[in-house]
């Protein structure tokens, strides 16, 4: 979006709110919701890359080495990764900011 | 070269849609559905009618198919009547807030429980503020003539709204009338092909209903309540144009014998056919009475149904859906309002008539012109004819 969405007059939006701007989704930081975040313990990792598939926020990416992390920014916490990894190399923690 | 013909009015609103060229209709074709759609299936499947007709699984299937057809940019229509409205409520709140211009033949009729398949307006009541534009039809006549310009006034880039069409259940849908029909050349000139500002397409990717947050939604309902109260402006360009091409004008309100008279009655649907026939009647007799004819009811006429009220005194609204609770029926109450806002000095009556298809006869309005039928005391409207 052009402008932050509280900005925006009535009259400023596209008929029937269309979004023609594709994947400005992004703009909308979901990690904000979260209160725990997954930790992985890379010796246990295996790198299937059973996380990353099933992350519903498409928020886990692949590092140089072939591990994986969360991108905090749109991280909920909801614990699918840890509840997936069959080697059980994510543990869930506490994270309240 | 336009052609009249004896036909029933349902046959006639698919024959309207057909010369419209929709290429979408979606629809579930069980009681308490029509014979709109019924025609429409058998135009679709002999070669006539050169489009998409998807056999649903339910109203609510039926709406949501409408959504997506006009989403894609195809000029849909479909129709419904009582119980199938109401299973479509959700859905018509969808197709105003993504502004799809729909054209919905509705045809008004009693709701359940007890079961009940006959005319009156309980349906459409219940579905009035789901943000469509709203015409209602008096005759056959105005239904087919309502569903050509139903498509003009929805797919107009002012507008970009849906757009019913009601009629009366039986006294209307599945009556013979004589009805003048316009040449596909000249519907054709009066109504373009429809163009859409955002459809559906894998080269110009958009979302469509997608969520809004508490900071946006405020804005998005705000610009459609805009849309839908500006429309009026281009709704009345529309039956002009109309006019000029085929002969026939209409308005958003319209008046029978109201110049010299203080007393007037309002009403939705075929209903004014019969309190016409009262004002001819009484007229006989030396009585003047007026009628006032809401032909456009969403969004709501008030400056054309000021300009009509003026220098009247008393009212009578008639309506055919009990108030289900309210302190009267809805029609009466925005009346009142608008009344209260302009400070006008008018006496308002309401009554309930005709409700799960129970005749309407003239002599009910000679009685309220007469003040016959008193208003009870402990109510605010009045039922006609229940038997207490």
């Amino acid at each position: 979006m052009a402008k932050p969405m509280e900005q925006y007059k009535w009259h400023e939006l596209n008929v029937g709110c269309v979004i023609d701007e594709p994947g400005n989704a992004r703009e909308y930081k979901t990690g904000d919701w979260r209160s725990q975040k997954p930790v992985w313990n890379d010796s246990k990792c295996i790198k299937c890359g059973l996380c990353w598939l099933y992350c519903p926020d498409a928020a886990i990416y692949q590092t140089e080495e072939g591990f994986y992390r969360a991108n905090l920014e749109y991280c909920k916490g909801c614990g699918i990764c840890s509840k997936e990894c069959k080697p059980g190399a994510i543990k869930i923690v506490g994270d309240i900011r | 070269m336009s052609t009249k013909k004896g036909i029933e009015v349902s046959i006639a609103a698919s024959i309207a849609a057909k010369l419209a060229r929709v290429e979408v209709v979606a629809a579930y074709p069980i009681t308490p559905q029509t014979h709109i759609v019924e025609h429409l299936s058998e135009l679709v499947a002999n070669g006539e009618l050169e489009a998409v007709y998807i056999n649903v699984e339910s109203e609510h299937s039926a709406m949501s198919a409408c959504c997506g057809a006009s989403a894609a940019g195809a000029r849909t229509f479909t129709s419904t009547s009582g119980q199938g409205l109401e299973l479509m409520h959700e859905i018509l709140f969808i197709a105003s807030g993504m502004r799809l211009p729909i054209v919905m033949a509705t045809v008004n009729r009693a709701l359940s429980s007890p079961l009940s398949i006959w005319g009156d307006h309980s349906d459409i009541m219940a579905a009035r503020d789901t943000g469509w534009i709203m015409l209602f039809c008096e005759n056959g006549q105005e239904v087919v003539d309502s569903i050509i310009m139903a498509f003009k006034i929805a797919e107009h880039r002012n507008v970009l709204l849906p757009v019913m069409v009601n009629l009366d259940g039986f006294s209307l849908s599945h009556v013979i009338e004589p009805i003048e029909f316009p040449s596909q050349k000249d519907v054709d000139s009066f109504l373009p092909p429809y163009k859409p500002i955002y459809s559906l397409h894998p080269d110009r990717p958009v979302t469509m209903g997608a969520y809004a947050m508490p900071e946006i939604y405020t804005e998005a309902k705000y610009a459609q309540e805009m849309a839908l109260i500006n429309s009026k402006a281009t709704i009345i360009e529309i039956m002009k144009e109309f006019g000029d091409k085929f002969g026939r004008y209409y308005k958003p309100v319209e008046t029978y014998n109201t110049e010299n008279t203080d007393f007037a009655f309002i009403c939705l649907g075929s209903t004014n056919e019969n309190i016409a026939t009262a004002i001819d009647e009484l007229k006989s007799h030396g009585k003047e009475a007026g009628l006032i004819k809401l032909r456009l009811f969403r969004p709501f006429p008030k400056d054309e149904l000021l300009w009509a009220l003026k220098d009247k005194k008393r009212i009578a609204i008639i309506e055919r859906a009990m108030p289900a609770g309210a302190a009267n029926g809805p029609l009466y109450n925005e009346i009142a309002s608008l009344i209260y806002n302009n400070k006008l000095d008018i006496t308002l009556e309401n009554y309930i008539v005709g409700l799960g298809g129970r005749d309407v006869h003239p002599e009910y309005f000679m009685d309220i012109f007469d003040m016959k039928i008193a208003a009870k005391t402990d109510k605010n409207f009045t039922v006609i004819g229940v038997r207490e």
